[in-house]
């Protein structure tokens, strides 16, 4: 199977998702993850993630600070604001019932109509 | 929520973008420093880790730039761009940006300042509860549409009307007013008691008449208006219960009216008093006719139903009193009168400024045009580097914008200046009666209309270039462009464009010679006087005069002494009312005709034996007045042509007799003389019958002077009060005039000399302005064919046949422009139909004069490069290209 690109979207529910469970982080680390978490299916290009990010920021959804990472390295770190806590339950919400309705719709048809 | 969120926080990052691309560039290295370090550890060289990530995330500037496009208003910050490169380009042509930013204000200043005028009478709505419902009530006879009406009338009016909710009355009046430095006469105004309630109106101070306080018995009760309690009482909230004596009589001040209160009917009337009727006065008498009517309109009723009802009611009168005989009934929206004669007057000029204003617009068109020929290499070149059309496109609109708004700008600031002047052109008597244009200044909605103005001339600018075959194919614009020659753009638009010009102003030419020529005659009418060298000044005598008419006669003797006894006065007379201002009329009735009750109205008016020598009248028959017609001789009257034609048809009137309608047979009035028509009405309006009848024998305490000066009467004006004053300190004196002055300031002559002059000077700038184009058009022409007339001349071509072929060209366009102007104006002529007097719209004097005068400006403007072309050097001619 190939690699799948991200899909327009998706991208800043995964960011969001990243933060929830991870906390705070910074956006080389928010890459790795969906790369890692997506199992190396994603093909991420990381200049991608900025732009993405920056929406979130000025919706307020998340916010920045500078920091320090685990190597010593000054970078930005990003985190979970309230609304983007909301933001992430709604959207989940709103994916699960998606993927559901689509997942009934490519059942292996046992009991089509 | 969340996007306009987004869209502020974008905003606002339009001002702090040097911090913000400093902080992203750290971002981006920190997070490239990361990766490398993950890479070092999984093994890789250096220069491999570095690579590999980079190319992980996508090169550097791409994502700086995706970055960007997010971070701040791409749109925006290529507007901002755009504008300091227009601004940039503009300044590197500074004549060419001078010419357009000017030529357009002056359009912008021109229609705006008009605007302002139009929104002042027209728009903006009169500052009554309701105005709309507001109408004013007249009585009719065929002499006159608008008449006033009597007090007997208007309570039968009011009493017997079912479409209006309230009738006032009123007057407007001269009031003699006792002050601590002597009498002085004052403006002021007589209402019935609902008066300002009808209007919505409420005092700012005290109290508003009450119902019944205009009846014969109530107390005298007078209110102010905000400037008389300003100036007369220094704005004292004391005023009230304060006792003031007009016209002989006690007045207590009840309140004051507020600031902006104005009524154009009664002029800035300072004090209001309301209507008593007195014994023996004009308003017990049912053909004494003075007030005005004011009504309230009932909810659902239309102008025209009340005229109707009020025209039954009137016809009910006719039938009742022999007095209301063909008197008929008017009802007019009060709008209508303020401002209704004004309305054709604003509409022609809004049209003249908006002529200026588009033909400022296609000269800048053009200039554009031109502009952008010379800059189709320029463009080429961009879009071969990849600049998208639409971004060629916006780069010439913020060109256009930045024009537009510099222009907008300095032609609001001069339409201000302008506006000022205007007013201040206006005069101080005829701003009485058009009291909406006080303090007229720019205003939100006049602000709007310039920017509407603005928006409307960018989006023709636009236009123009933007739709045109202005991106050619780049190869052709290379190519072309290099050697700067070009042109079919220009060829075929600009010869178009100077067309148009030059048909607008042969329409504005036209009109401005029109008005021009109505006023001469207007003010050259024949008026049966010689207006030149006459002072005027009104005189009012003491109130301990009032009804003693053996009294006022001596007085008014003793006036006419004094006055004759001053250096510098050739002559002196009096008269009740000064020509060309209209005044009282009379019904007569003469001995021997039939007679059937009808109206014979007649202007009238009383006058000492000297008048008619002093304004140098022409005496056709009989003889004038003398000092021997005094109150104890039998009444004597001199008509004039008028009267002797209309009432005297084949007879001689000298020595007939007549009498007041309704009057006494006892007291005939006889003919003793003819003079030929004096202009007693309106400048433009044929002359009424009109009898003299002689002071002495009907005397009044108010009378006007008017005096022949030998020399500068001007200078006799203060002379003439001062006497008076030094004679007898309680005769107020007012109005000072010169006949000249008078003259002038009648509706008449001022409306027209306004219109003409305003018209006249936006002719001049369009005719300035169509030179211009078509001396740019056939300056271009001329450098297009340098190269051909080199040539020409090179194989034996004339100077003078050079010449040929360059003003043929200007010459088809010139014709073109007259033609197509000529029947345009034909057509614009009929909007000045009201304001012409003496010559037709399709005056053939005007038509020629017009055509001479365009054609020699056209011809000037063609001749300069015309000349230049025929001047070549063919050597030279040939090497440039």
């Amino acid at each position: 199977m190939s690699k799948a690109d991200v899909w327009q979207g998706t991208l800043a529910l995964m960011v969001l998702k990243t933060l929830d469970t991870l906390g705070p982080l910074h956006g080389y680390g928010i890459a790795r993850r969906i790369e890692q978490t997506s199992g190396n299916l994603l093909s991420l290009n990381y200049g991608t993630l900025y732009p993405a990010l920056l929406k979130l920021e000025q919706e307020g959804s998340i916010a920045s600070e500078w920091g320090v990472s685990e190597n010593n390295r000054k970078a930005k770190f990003y985190k979970l604001t309230r609304r983007g806590r909301q933001q992430l339950a709604s959207e989940t919400r709103d994916w699960q019932q998606a993927t559901s309705i689509l997942a009934r719709f490519l059942a292996p048809s046992g009991d089509a109509i | 929520m969340k996007g306009l969120r987004a869209w502020m926080v974008r905003l606002s990052g339009l001002w702090t973008a040097a911090r913000r691309e400093h902080d992203m560039s750290d971002e981006i290295e920190s997070h490239l420093q990361m990766h490398i370090d993950d890479n070092l550890r999984a093994g890789m060289p250096p220069a491999e880790a570095r690579r590999i990530a980079i190319l992980k995330l996508g090169g550097i500037d791409p994502t700086k730039e995706a970055w960007r496009d997010r971070g701040g208003l791409p749109l925006l910050e290529n507007l901002a761009r755009d504008t300091r490169y227009a601004i940039r380009q503009l300044r590197k042509s500074p004549a060419f940006t001078a010419t357009a930013v000017l030529v357009l204000a002056l359009g912008i200043c021109a229609s705006v300042a008009i605007f302002a005028f139009v929104d002042a009478a027209l728009i903006r709505p009169l500052p009554y509860r309701d105005p709309a419902r507001l109408v004013g009530l007249f009585e009719q006879i065929p002499l006159c549409p608008l008449c006033p009406l009597s007090y007997p009338d208007y309570v039968d009016w009011k009493r017997l009307n079912k479409v209006f909710t309230s009738v006032e009355a009123f007057e407007g009046t001269g009031i003699s007013l006792r002050t601590d430095s002597g009498a002085e006469v004052a403006q002021a105004a007589i209402v019935t008691s609902g008066f300002f309630r009808t209007l919505g109106i409420a005092p700012i101070l005290g109290r508003d008449f009450r119902a019944g306080e205009d009846t014969p018995a109530a107390p005298r009760t007078v209110l102010l208006s905000y400037a008389a309690w300003q100036k007369r009482y220094a704005g004292s909230a004391a005023v009230l219960g304060q006792s003031v004596t007009l016209n002989g009589e006690a007045n207590t001040i009840i309140g004051v009216l507020p600031r902006g209160f104005y009524f154009a009917a009664t002029g800035p009337a300072e004090f209001w008093t309301a209507l008593h009727v007195t014994p023996h006065s004009c308003y017990e008498q049912r053909g004494c006719h003075s007030l005005h009517g004011l009504a309230r309109l009932r909810d659902g009723v239309s102008v025209r139903a009340a005229d109707s009802n009020m025209k039954l009611i009137a016809g009910e009168l006719e039938r009742q009193y022999s007095s209301n005989r063909g008197q008929g009934a008017a009802v007019i929206s009060l709008v209508e009168l303020d401002v209704g004669r004004l309305r054709p007057i604003l509409i022609v000029l809004l049209c003249g400024a908006g002529l200026l204003l588009l033909i400022a617009c296609v000269n800048v068109t053009s200039l554009l045009l031109v502009r952008a020929e010379s800059r189709k290499r320029e463009m080429a070149v961009r879009s071969a580097l990849g600049g998208s059309r639409a971004r060629l496109a916006a780069q010439f609109v913020t060109e256009a914008a930045v024009l537009v708004t510099a222009s907008g700008a300095l032609g609001l600031i001069a339409a201000r200046g302008l506006i000022r002047i205007l007013v201040s052109l206006i005069g101080a008597p005829q701003l009485a009666a058009m009291p909406y244009l006080n303090g007229l200044d720019l205003n939100p909605r006049v602000v709007l209309f310039a920017a509407a103005v603005a928006v409307v001339t960018l989006a023709l600018f636009s236009l123009a270039p933007v739709s045109r075959s202005f991106f050619p194919d780049i190869r052709a614009g290379l190519m072309e462009g290099g050697r700067g020659a070009a042109g079919t753009v220009w060829r075929r638009f600009g010869a178009n464009l100077v067309v148009l010009e030059l048909a607008t102003a042969v329409v504005l030419l036209v009109g401005a010679g029109l008005l021009g020529e109505s006023f001469y005659r207007v003010l050259h009418v024949d008026m049966g006087m010689q207006p030149e060298h006459l002072a005027t000044i009104r005189v009012a005598e003491p109130d301990a005069v009032h009804n003693d008419n053996k009294k006022i006669v001596a007085l008014a003797h003793d006036v006419l002494r004094q006055t004759a006894a001053l250096p510098g006065v050739a002559s002196v007379a009096l008269t009740s009312t000064l020509p060309v201002a209209g005044g009282n009329t009379m019904w007569i009735r003469v001995l021997g005709h039939p007679y059937h009750g009808e109206h014979n109205e007649v202007g009238y008016r009383e006058v000492s034996p000297a008048y008619f020598t002093t304004l140098r009248a022409k005496l056709l028959r009989g003889r004038y007045f003398t000092d021997a017609d005094d109150a104890t001789k039998p009444p004597v009257i001199i008509i004039d042509r008028a009267f002797a034609e209309k009432y005297f048809p084949g007879e001689d009137p000298i020595g007939k007799q007549m009498i007041y309608a309704g009057a006494s047979m006892d007291h005939p009035m006889t003919v003793v003389g003819i003079v030929d028509n004096i202009k007693e009405g309106p400048l433009d309006q044929s002359t009424w019958p009109t009898m003299y009848v002689v002071f002495d024998q009907d005397p009044d305490d108010r009378f006007t002077l008017v005096v022949r000066a030998a020399r500068d009467e001007q200078a006799l004006l203060p002379a003439l009060a001062a006497s008076i004053h030094r004679f007898d300190a309680g005769m107020a004196t007012f109005d000072p005039a010169t006949m000249a002055e008078r003259i002038n300031n009648t509706p008449a002559a001022y409306l027209r000399r306004g219109s003409a002059w305003l018209v006249g000077g936006f002719a001049f700038f369009a005719l300035l302005l169509g030179a211009a184009g078509l001396y740019g058009v056939i300056a271009y022409s001329v450098g297009r064919r340098t190269r051909e007339i080199g040539v020409r001349m090179a194989l034996g071509a004339r100077p003078s046949s050079v010449y040929l072929l360059i003003l043929r060209e200007a010459v088809l366009l010139i014709a073109a422009g007259l033609a197509s102007g000529l029947v345009c104006a034909a057509g614009a002529a009929r909007l000045l139909h009201g304001l012409l007097f003496g010559v037709t719209a399709s005056d053939p004097a005007v038509l020629a004069a017009v055509a001479v005068v365009l054609g020699i400006a056209a011809l000037l403007a063609s001749f300069i490069p015309a000349r230049r072309a025929a001047s070549v050097n063919p050597v030279d001619a040939l090497r440039a290209e």
